[in-house]
């Protein structure tokens, strides 16, 4: 949904330019994201996708225009407000950015302790979340141990253990085979499937015509809408 | 606080050499600093033992008859804060300079006659016994017509307090630049351990985590460690006072005064000021390299 305003909208970016000097990574972006969405958003590689994406937990401010996430609107948001921001979102990274020095439950765990829960939930929270990607029979190990699938199942775990509206993934297949790749996408749609909200940035074609989801097309940082894949 | 508390630790564990560099750094400083805490508190307790033990010594005008000294004595007597006040004929101090002088008793056995005034020794009641309350007093005796000079020590105690004053002085500069220098490694050991969990806590910000979250296990691990080293630096100084002590005392001995060590007071205050150093470090690190 391009340019339109729904009740129901939980993603809204209205006119929203994004500068790096004088390079323009995103020009008159205007986008509607309703409840439950599963949207990709596609493009060659330095469209803006990634930028898009940061704008919307404040990786990166926006240059120009605003944004509004959940009825916060990011322009005049307090930098105490950045925190509570970005525990609405799970983010999943291509480089899948987890603590090489921490176990593959701790990594999980830290979305929790960061948001004070008790370590007995976070506990039983981590372990259920590992059950469902897979992953508990790792629990123990360390990042750098596990292959690249396994890392990024254990990112999703991480993305989702929050319980966030909004799942972010970034390219969250760039790196992995065809069968890893497919794990990812069964656990986005899953994540789908219980109401949340899913953005996955990538030019992944194989990835989004399996998906049969919606898809906004960004080239040289304008949004061009919805194209064949 | 249990989680940031166990980060804490385990960040210092983890940093195992930057935190003891930084440890024996606090220690060391806080070592030096208390041991002129410690010189001052001992140093302080002399000059007030031998404050006290000051005598007013009055000499009278060659020309006093004999028949005033009765009046003279009433009336040193009647100036506030003398305690007693004895006669001591110059025949009398005559003879106790023979007897100090015995080795040199030729250079006395010269002179044709007794150069010596007669004089009063004055002692001074327990409250009188401060630097500028036996001045007054000595002001007030000389101020006497038949008193021609007074002496009371006066001008090897000044300079010895300022000496003293000096050393204080130094003390106060050292403490400040050992405190500088402390805050300024542990900022630095800070910082190292940020610069290396930068990754880390890029991360925990991308999943939410507050500042409070990221901050609060730096500035326990800053307190953890200000805190062992203000221990460790004041156990040192306890050790090295125990060792030396005995023998210090042994040269007071004839004085009867005690060489004591710091005040719990004082050495808990050491210790709270060590970790307000952990403190301050973290700060000024946390400052300058965690910008949102």
């Amino acid at each position: 949904m391009i340019g339109g305003k729904d009740k129901s909208s939980i993603i809204q970016m209205f006119h929203v330019h994004k500068h790096y000097g004088s390079k323009k990574a995103l020009i008159d972006i205007t986008l509607n994201v309703s409840k439950n969405d599963f949207l990709f958003i596609s493009g060659p590689s330095g469209a803006g996708k990634s930028t898009l994406l940061k704008l919307l937990y404040l990786g990166e401010p926006v240059s120009e225009g605003q944004v509004l996430v959940d009825g916060m609107n990011l322009s005049r948001i307090s930098r105490k407000r950045i925190p509570p921001l970005r525990r609405k979102f799970g983010i999943i990274f291509q480089d899948y950015k987890l603590i090489s020095t921490k176990t593959v439950f701790d990594n999980v765990a830290l979305v929790l302790e960061a948001s004070g829960k008790k370590k007995k939930f976070i506990e039983k929270k981590v372990k259920s979340v590992l059950r469902t990607v897979g992953i508990e029979q790792r629990i123990n190990a360390l990042p750098p141990s596990l292959s690249g699938g396994e890392q990024q199942r254990v990112a999703v775990a991480r993305a989702v253990v929050g319980s966030p509206k909004i799942i972010l993934a970034d390219e969250p297949t760039g790196s992995l085979d065809s069968d890893s790749a497919d794990i990812i996408l069964n656990l986005l749609k899953g994540f789908h499937t219980h109401g949340g909200t899913v953005i996955v940035a990538t030019h992944d074609k194989e990835l989004i015509r399996k998906s049969g989801e919606r898809i906004l097309y960004l080239k040289q940082g304008r949004l061009l809408g919805p194209t064949p894949i | 606080m249990a989680t940031y508390y166990h980060r804490a630790i385990q960040d210092i564990k983890d940093n195992g050499f930057l935190s003891a560099t930084t440890i024996i750094t606090i220690a060391l400083s806080i070592l030096i600093v208390s041991a002129f805490a410690l010189f001052f508190t001992n140093a302080n307790d002399i000059m007030n033992y031998w404050g006290k033990g000051v005598r007013i010594m009055a000499y009278l005008k060659p020309d006093t008859s004999q028949k005033n000294f009765p009046d003279i004595k009433r009336e040193i007597q009647g100036i506030y804060g003398v305690q007693d006040v004895n006669f001591i004929s110059k025949e009398e101090a005559f003879k106790r300079l023979k007897e100090q002088m015995k080795r040199q008793s030729s250079i006395l056995m010269n002179l044709n006659e007794n150069p010596l005034p007669d004089a009063f020794e004055i002692r001074m009641t327990a409250s009188s016994q401060g630097g500028e309350k036996v001045e007054e007093i000595a002001t007030k005796i000389e101020s006497l017509p038949s008193i021609e000079d007074v002496e009371y020590g006066q001008k090897w105690l000044e300079r010895f307090t300022n000496i003293f004053d000096l050393f204080r002085l130094a003390g106060y500069a050292m403490g400040g630049i050992f405190f500088m220098a402390a805050v300024f490694i542990v900022a630095n050991t800070i910082r190292l351990v940020i610069y290396t969990r930068r990754e880390e806590i890029e991360i925990m910000r991308l999943v939410g985590a507050s500042e409070k979250f990221i901050k609060s296990p730096f500035y326990i691990e800053g307190i953890i460690q200000g805190t062992l080293g203000g221990i460790i630096g004041i156990a040192a100084l306890f050790i090295t006072f125990k060792l030396i002590s005995s023998s210090v005392e042994h040269s007071f001995k004839y004085e009867l005064l005690n060489i004591r060590f710091l005040s719990p007071e004082f050495y808990c205050g050491i210790i709270l000021c060590s970790m307000f150093v952990g403190w301050l470090g973290c700060y000024i690190s946390l400052k300058q390299f965690l910008k949102a």
